[in-house]
């Protein structure tokens, strides 16, 4: 995949840009940019993980046409009853986005080992840390938007009470954050080897039951009238969750892709 | 200096962990008897509460084992000695077999006190997600070839499964709960300490026994994938014979 080289000011070419150049015509290297600063470096890296993203946004579709999938048939797994449909809503809708979390993160990962990039951006005068808070804030959006189209597909299957559709969007912010860090530091690893398929979901999602836990508790709370207020709590483990495995994944994801 | 020093396995190892067994050997035997035949059965549960005696102490000993893993796993990330990736493994493998022991137990011990099986008990759930997220470490360490990549990957998991502990435990425990009270020497007769206390350093023995063992197995795999091919005529030697 290439990344368009903004024409505007020199800027080191990322993510092994092919050089457009006619073969045999030589031209100048273009001057070293300066280094940027790590805040800089992480929004050229969510800059190029969401303009693949885009570039590829059949692959994206998929995965939200996956999750739906897994709602119809989730649905089947209780029958037609109108009740235990809106019970289960909450819990359906996040092991929906649980499943079509693996096939967005293994995705964020594919082009770069495909092309051998991943050596390409290592190579390039930015952290890796920058490198891998720029991808899971790609992988969030990405989430938090398969997430927001799951909804009216869980909306006109299961008919769950809308009054509270805000404040369901933040826990799905939550935990499609909670869901990205960790993923992307797992999909990072599992990409580099045999069997990912397999090894991504095994490891991720043990790590994740307390998201899993919390995100249904306050979707299902959300969804079917909270008169305890219990909601708020489940948030503030999510938004602990994120607390503690945003640093943490960052901390050791040079330790993961630095050979 | 990463990873640089092949290991070489110790020859005093065999005979320092035979020495663990055999000591783990007479105290589980001596623990066990105690449990059986001289503590007095509990007097709600009878007889069935005599599982307690191995129950508790594997809870202890799993808990250890899964520290010792990650205390391990943080030494291969600061020294990347081939000699902590060999005990990280270990730990993994002792670490993972005896919390899946602790819910088989679990449930033996839950089925005639509660009337099921499993329950959704903070616990028994942690126990058995830290099992699964263990073992996920330990098919992580069969599909990675390279060994440097191996050792950093796994230790890497380990660390981040291990953070994970707490956060399921408080978790599952604000979700759902109705696990008795833990049984720490403080809220058990003292005729049943005794055995209990045995037991847990029986285990305790026995897993640092098998712990030398394993890692020193690891050394011997490790010294093995990264030993300098064979000369080109050994390797030629085996289909020589092929037309």
């Amino acid at each position: 995949m290439s990344v368009p080289v903004r024409q505007t000011r020199p800027v080191a070419p990322l993510a092994g840009a092919p050089a457009r150049s006619v073969p045999g015509s030589v031209r100048p290297l273009p001057a070293p940019a300066p280094i940027a600063g790590p805040f800089a470096q992480l929004v050229a890296a969510f800059r190029k993980d969401v303009l693949l993203s885009w570039r590829s946004r059949a692959q994206a579709m998929a995965v939200v046409v996956f999750g739906a999938t897994a709602l119809l048939l989730l649905s089947f797994a209780v029958g037609p009853d109108a009740a235990s449909l809106r019970r289960f809503a909450g819990g359906f809708l996040w092991v929906a986005l649980l499943f079509s979390s693996t096939l967005a993160l293994s995705e964020s990962f594919r082009a770069e080992s495909e092309a051998k990039a991943l050596e390409g951006l290592l190579l390039l005068p930015a952290s890796p840390v920058s490198l891998f808070y720029g991808k899971a804030l790609a992988n969030w959006l990405q989430l938090l938007l398969v997430g927001i189209g799951l909804l009216p597909i869980l909306i006109v299957l299961y008919d769950p009470d809308l009054t509270r559709l805000p404040a369901l969007a933040g826990i799905l912010a939550l935990g499609s954050a909670a869901l990205s860090a960790p993923g992307t530091l797992y999909a990072g690893m599992a990409s580099q080897v045999r069997a990912q398929q397999v090894l991504l979901p095994l490891l991720l999602f043990p790590l994740v039951v307390p998201v899993l836990l919390a995100a249904v508790k306050a979707s299902s709370l959300l969804l079917l009238g909270d008169p305890m207020g219990q909601a708020g709590a489940w948030a503030l483990l999510l938004a602990a969750f994120n607390g503690i495995y945003w640093p943490l994944c960052g901390l050791l994801f040079s330790k993961v892709i630095e050979e | 200096m990463a990873f640089e020093a092949i290991p070489k396995p110790s020859p005093r190892a065999p005979l320092v962990a035979g020495a663990f067994l055999a000591v783990a050997a007479a105290l589980l035997a001596v623990g066990s008897y105690i449990g059986l035949f001289v503590a007095p059965p509990e007097h709600f549960m009878g007889e069935v509460q005599r599982i307690m005696y191995v129950h508790v102490p594997t809870a202890w000993n799993a808990m250890l084992a899964l520290t010792f893993a990650f205390v391990c796993a943080i030494v291969v990330l600061f020294k990347q000695d081939w000699k902590w990736d060999a005990r990280l493994e270990a730990w993994l493998e002792i670490g993972v077999l005896l919390s899946f022991l602790l819910c088989v137990q679990g449930s033996i011990w839950a089925k005639p006190t509660w009337g099921v099986w499993w329950d959704w008990d903070p616990r028994l759930t942690t126990t058995a997600v830290l099992c699964f997220a263990f073992v996920g470490i330990l098919a992580l360490r069969r599909f990675v070839e390279d060994p440097v990549k191996r050792a950093t990957w796994s230790a890497v998991a380990t660390i981040v499964a291990y953070v994970d502990v707490p956060i399921v435990y408080f978790s599952v425990k604000w979700w759902n709960s109705l696990h008795q009270t833990q049984s720490t020497p403080q809220t058990v007769a003292s005729s049943m300490i005794t055995p209990l206390r045995i037991n847990a350093f029986g285990i305790l023995f026995l897993i640092v026994g098998l712990s030398i063992l394993r890692s020193q197995l690891a050394r011997r795999k490790i010294a093995a994938e990264l030993a300098p091919p064979l000369p080109e005529q050994d390797r030629l030697a085996p289909t020589g014979g092929v037309a």
